[in-house]
């Protein structure tokens, strides 16, 4: 994915070093490999490549780390402006 | 465990009583040879029914036998596609029907599988199904589909459809426990947005292993250990794939072709004389061949060539691919139209172009809402005033 580059300085992803244990799941569950273990902790070793997906959110047992997970999708943002979050529906016949 | 039994067991005569299958199941407790197969007018008939058949369900095209478990017999599945299934490819590649291609979620098997053999969990979306049973050829696996309403793993995952409690749901209602003699799953990487592994196992006692993202990693994966090395671990966005994708994103601005038809007689008709016909066919033709290339480069154009269009936002790679293909139709179109004329096509061109490009952030797997919301904000008000001082241009051509 080195190849593709989005925005720089966007993402919500943060990490507590201090609740880490270097379990190493956020590692193996990232698919732009933003994590490495090292000296049994993690570190964001590639913070503008993260997509904020949620999976290592999700995964992390301690807790650890904290985004706002989401779509990064245009036509899902204009239905949340328009309905709101609430109402902004991903999917259906006409969407991914 | 597997019962392979299929047509044509000898010990049943056309004439004689119907007789027990060797192995009996649940399916088929009596097998019965058909009567006469000539027939005796007309064309030859068609061949009997199977014996998997059961009243008021069809059995579907993917399965050839079933495997006889604690919880009921299991269908067991093909792993090499056939011409319907490459057609079904096709067709919802083209955007038919989409969100209609799905399998019935619950347990199927591959191969001849043992109470020791791994379960891979995936979407119930066709093509996702169809992918992993190639990816499959040859192991011996149980594979645990899941009610995603028919789309893919990863959307699935964004939209917490293939989540922790389907996930756990899943494993109780196939009563997979019975089954299988180990307490692990395979679970797609990217199906981690949705699933907690550590919920899960809290709440039916499977343990998640992550495969890999692709399919066609899983035999590799399998062979090293269950074990996915660092390439299996990232997502890609190659040529092939983003291509594949470029049916699907025009067929859905079918909904617009309407309008774009519409608006575009009608805005070039205006002129002094309140509304002429000649001008609205001739300039409208015009028009809305501005719109085709406008689409062109931003739901073909843009995807294909992402990587090689400079800009990170895709608002910007849009207007960019839109101001050379505008500038391109300008010159084909040479003396046919005014400078004004010009001007209002290609800030049109630019203005579609970039928000198209903009709007395919949903189909790729690297831009994040956060980067797409900030992007958005910030083109929207260009796209717009592009967009009038266009038609403002277009229009007011025919009034200089």
């Amino acid at each position: 994915m080195e190849k593709f580059r989005y925005l720089s300085n966007v993402t919500t992803l943060s990490l507590d070093i201090e609740a880490c244990t270097g379990c190493g799941t956020c590692e193996i569950v990232c698919p732009h490999g933003v994590f490495e273990i090292e000296a049994h902790k993690a570190g964001i070793v590639d913070r503008d490549g993260c997509m904020e997906c949620g999976a290592c959110a999700t995964n992390c047992p301690e807790e650890a780390i904290a985004v706002n997970p989401g779509v990064g999708c245009a036509a899902y943002i204009i239905q949340t402006w328009i309905k709101g979050k609430a109402a902004a529906s991903c999917g259906g016949a006409d969407c991914c | 465990m597997s019962s392979k039994t299929q047509n044509g067991n000898d010990c049943c005569t056309p004439d004689g009583p119907p007789c027990a299958n060797e192995a009996l199941t649940e399916m088929l407790p009596l097998y019965r040879k058909a009567p006469v197969d000539e027939p005796c007018c007309g064309p030859p008939q068609g061949p009997a029914s199977s014996p998997f058949e059961k009243p008021g369900y069809r059995l579907c095209g993917f399965v050839e036998g079933f495997t006889n478990t604690p919880a009921g017999p299991v269908p067991r599945i093909k792993t090499r596609l056939e011409l319907g299934d490459f057609l079904g490819t096709i067709k919802v590649r083209l955007g038919i029907n989409r969100s209609q291609y799905k399998v019935a979620p619950g347990l199927y098997s591959i191969g001849d599988v043992t109470p020791m053999s791994p379960v891979l969990v995936t979407a119930n979306y066709k093509l996702t199904f169809d992918m992993l049973r190639k990816g499959l050829d040859g192991e011996h696996a149980w594979v645990l589909i899941l009610d995603t309403r028919g789309i893919n793993v990863w959307c699935a995952a964004g939209k917490k459809t293939f989540s922790t409690a389907e996930v756990i749901h899943r494993v109780k209602q196939t009563r997979l426990q019975e089954i299988v003699s180990h307490r692990r799953l395979i679970l797609p990487q990217l199906s981690a947005t949705g699933v907690s592994g550590k919920q899960v196992k809290k709440g039916c006692g499977f343990k998640v292993t992550w495969g890999p993202i692709r399919t066609r990693d899983i035999k590799p994966f399998l062979m090293a250990g269950q074990k996915a090395d660092k390439a299996m671990r990232l997502v890609t966005f190659s040529f092939p794939e983003r291509l594949i994708l470029v049916p699907v994103e025009l067929t859905l601005l079918r909904k617009y072709l309407l309008w774009i038809l519409l608006a575009g007689f009608i805005l070039s008709g205006i002129g002094p004389g309140l509304f002429s016909i000649g001008p609205a066919w001739n300039r409208g033709l015009i028009m809305i061949a501005a719109c085709a290339v406008g689409i062109f480069s931003g739901t073909v154009a843009v995807p294909l060539l992402l990587s090689w269009i400079p800009g990170r936002a895709f608002a910007i790679k849009g207007a960019i691919s839109g101001l050379f293909m505008g500038a391109g139709m300008v010159l084909v179109a040479g003396k046919a139209i005014s400078f004004v004329e010009a001007v209002a096509l290609i800030l049109l061109i630019v203005a579609g172009s970039s928000y198209l490009a903009m709007n395919f952030t949903g189909s790729t797997p690297y831009t994040s809402p956060s980067g797409v919301e900030k992007e958005m904000r910030r083109a929207i008000p260009f796209q717009s005033l592009a967009i009038i001082l266009s038609i403002a241009a277009w229009v007011g051509s025919m009034f200089v």
